[in-house]
């Protein structure tokens, strides 16, 4: 009987070099670390990689809720997904409503951030006023503002005061588009402002002299020194509001219902319609993987094109 | 993330389950999935549940589970997907071709018919029809209620027009002469005239309730659309003028509550008349109006099934017969229409609907159930009921061509009725 060679012996009973106890502190601050990022870890493998996996094998299932029935059906859904009539519209209207909402969104969030980042009275209270909306229920926020929007509520009834007729803005298709993107953007436009305030207010003065110093314009100092030195943060918040901007499902739902025909009904909320409301749950799976594929790739992107213009980045 | 929060509720299918467990003496809570939150209700509903709670120890829970109406299926069945699926459920009328033919459901035949003193044989054939398959029961019609006119006397009054009693007892009870008298209201009051509640410009299966007045169909019994048949054409056209020439009907996007006094007519559900119990001003209700067709009625149904996936089929069918003999069914008829012929009379129902008179409740209750048509529902309803919706939006505006656009409709659903 040989037995373990005596280093193998060493590494099984854990008892390290002879000289040297096992838990150094090198090895105790890993341990540490392992147990703090271990819940996180823990909850991502659970509730987003497994789910991400298994989304990914639904897809490949006709699945009937109600009958009870799981087959697999390989790439059907796949192929179903790549001759769905009603996909382009939906990812035109995806692509408008992303747009619009990340355009607006960022250069709206800039321009308050801008005008708030003075030295001037009253200019906390309106940091409060506009950052108020991000902490209200989306829901309710939403139903509120389905009332404004009313043919004959709030915001036409403002319209009315200045002599102007507005249109039924749920019910046509520009202006139910239009309306849903400026309600989300009231809802958010309050916490990109906050980030860009706390950008703004890091960049040195000192940079802003020497360019007036040197004759440089309002335009100028905004171009060649705020937006290089903010540009982090544009990274950080357009990269969340384009993410976000995806997962509209609530604003949608509350508001428009997918409408006027199919105007508004974005890949989330044909998702939510194929998956909940039709019982097509192996192709909403589908549809679920195109939206992560979508999100993973712009995101991606993103963070590629970050070289080219992110001005800390090495 | 959205991809993600998807996956996480398809994913707690893999964790849930069903099954009764091995232990045949093991104790048993059944819950009951409803999408009334009314209090009264939900008192009654308990009440007749203790009842059997004391006649069967193994039971040491009954939970009555009040979901949203709106969204209700959808909620109803994201928990079966998720399996937290109820042992009994209240089905729309809508779902019921889903529910029954997908064999969600347990059979009830057998087990309300070997239930000592049920009298299964007194449930009125109109009633069960849309809930049978292969000449199985598979849920109970626990509501049937027709929809009616409820009207506001005081609005009418002010505007000059004619109360429905006097219109009936004159031969003009019918759609052209109650949309006039709407217009009027609305020329005269700024109130609203006709409102058909819950359709607002997408539950568009509302506007059955004036439809079938032309002798028009959503579609076939052979499953063929017929949006674009003369008679729906003519129904369409009727209304579209009601609403963008004549006034009498709020637009798209505009809202108007009868029980808060907005409107002068609506036509809803009798069970709706609970919520004039403290109104403000005079009413009246009666039967839909005459359409070109003729008199005609129209009723809402739900059903009360046992899920095959809940954990208790047996017990929860069992406590179905319970829940639904003779003895109780009158009990829930204070609220609910029942489907049982014995039960169904003027009589009975003023017991237990004292805001109704008897002969409101001969005329609009008891003939509708006996002679009306159920609202429309098909297999893959959901599927449907949004394309239809979609292609419907374009008739909601001033002008639209409505040949075209119900012609559009039935290019757009033909294939999904034909599936």
């Amino acid at each position: 009987m040989s037995g373990p060679a005596p280093k193998e012996r060493r590494r099984a009973d854990c008892s390290g070099p002879p000289g040297r106890p096992f838990w150094t502190g090198r090895r105790r601050e890993a341990l540490a670390g392992y147990l703090f990022v271990a819940p996180q870890l823990i909850g991502s493998a659970v509730f987003v990689l497994l789910p991400l996996i298994l989304v990914f094998w639904y897809s490949l299932h006709e699945w009937n809720v109600l009958a009870g029935s799981f087959e697999f059906t390989g790439t059907d859904n796949y192929d179903q997904l790549l001759n769905d009539p009603s996909l382009p519209g939906v990812l035109t209207a995806t692509a408008v409503f992303s747009v619009g909402l990340v355009l607006l969104n960022l250069s709206l969030a800039l321009w308050l951030a801008l005008m708030l980042n003075r030295r001037l009275a009253g200019t906390t209270f309106f940091r409060t006023v506009f950052f108020s909306p991000v902490v209200v229920s989306l829901v309710a926020w939403t139903i509120v503002w389905r009332f404004l929007l009313q043919e004959n509520g709030g915001v036409n009834g403002l319209l009315d005061v200045f002599g102007m007729t507005g249109p039924n803005w749920l019910r046509g298709e520009f202006t139910a588009m239009l309306s849903v993107i400026v309600v989300q953007v009231f809802k958010n436009v309050g916490l990109n402002m906050v980030l860009f305030l706390a950008a703004l207010q890091g960049v040195p003065r000192e940079l802003y002299e020497a360019a007036t110093m040197d004759g440089a314009g309002r335009w100028t100092r905004f171009v060649r020194i705020t937006v290089p030195m903010i540009s982090p943060t544009i990274l950080l918040t357009s990269i969340i509001t384009v993410v976000g901007s995806l997962q509209v499902f609530a604003q949608i739902d509350v508001l428009t219902s997918g409408g006027p025909g199919t105007s508004t009904t974005v890949l989330v909320y044909y998702l939510y319609q194929q998956a909940f409301q039709f019982h097509h749950f192996g192709y909403g799976a589908t549809l679920s993987v195109l939206l992560f594929a979508i999100v993973f790739v712009l995101t991606f992107v993103q963070w590629q094109l970050r070289k080219k213009w992110v001005f800390h980045e090495q | 993330m959205a991809a993600a929060t998807l996956a996480g509720l398809l994913t707690l299918t893999a964790c849930g389950g069903s099954g009764s467990g091995g232990d045949p003496d093991a104790p048993v809570s059944l819950r009951v999935a409803v999408w009334t939150a009314n209090d009264d209700h939900l008192a009654l509903f308990d009440e007749i549940a203790d009842a059997y709670i004391a006649e069967h120890p193994r039971v040491e829970k009954i939970t009555f589970d009040p979901l949203p109406f709106d969204g209700y299926t959808t909620a109803l069945t994201t928990q079966i997907a998720g399996g937290n699926a109820p042992d009994l459920a209240w089905i729309f009328e809508s779902s019921a071709p889903d529910f029954v033919s997908s064999g969600a459901l347990v059979p009830l035949d057998e087990v309300l018919t070997g239930t000592e003193g049920y009298a299964f044989e007194d449930l009125l054939p109109a009633t069960t029809e849309l809930w049978r398959e292969d000449d199985q029961l598979f849920a109970y019609p626990f509501s049937t209620s027709p929809f009616a006119v409820f009207a506001n006397l005081d609005l009418l009054a002010e505007a000059g027009v004619p109360a429905p009693g006097e219109m009936t007892g004159a031969g003009e009870w019918t759609w052209d002469e109650v949309i006039g008298a709407a217009s009027t209201v609305a020329g005269q009051t700024g109130a609203s005239g006709m409102v058909i509640r819950d359709f607002d410009y997408t539950g568009w299966d509302y506007l059955a309730t004036l439809w079938t007045g032309w002798d028009a169909q959503a579609w076939d019994e052979s499953s063929q659309c017929g949006f674009d048949r003369p008679e729906m054409v003519g129904a369409m056209t009727f209304l579209h003028e009601a609403v963008f020439e004549r006034g009498a009907m709020p637009g798209p996007g505009t809202s108007a509550d009868f029980f808060a006094g907005e409107a002068a007519y609506t036509v809803t559900q009798i069970s709706r008349a609970s919520l004039l119990e403290e109104a403000g001003f005079a009413w009246d209700m009666v039967p839909l109006p005459a359409g070109p067709a003729g008199e005609y009625a129209v009723i809402g149904q739900a059903g009360l099934g046992v899920l095959r996936v809940g954990d208790h089929p047996e017990i929860a069918a069992d406590f179905l017969a319970h829940f639904t003999a003779p003895e109780n069914s009158a009990r829930l008829a204070e609220y609910f229409p029942p489907p049982r012929e014995s039960q169904l009379t003027a009589e009975t129902l003023a017991q237990t609907n004292p805001l109704l008179s008897a002969e409101q409740l001969q005329d609009t209750v008891v003939a509708g159930i006996a002679g009306g048509v159920v609202k429309p529902s098909h297999l893959g309803q959901e599927q449907i009921a949004q394309t239809v919706r979609a292609q419907l939006d374009a008739l909601w505006k001033p002008g639209a061509d409505v040949p075209a656009v119900l012609g559009d409709v039935c290019a757009s659903v033909q294939p999904l009725l034909d599936r």
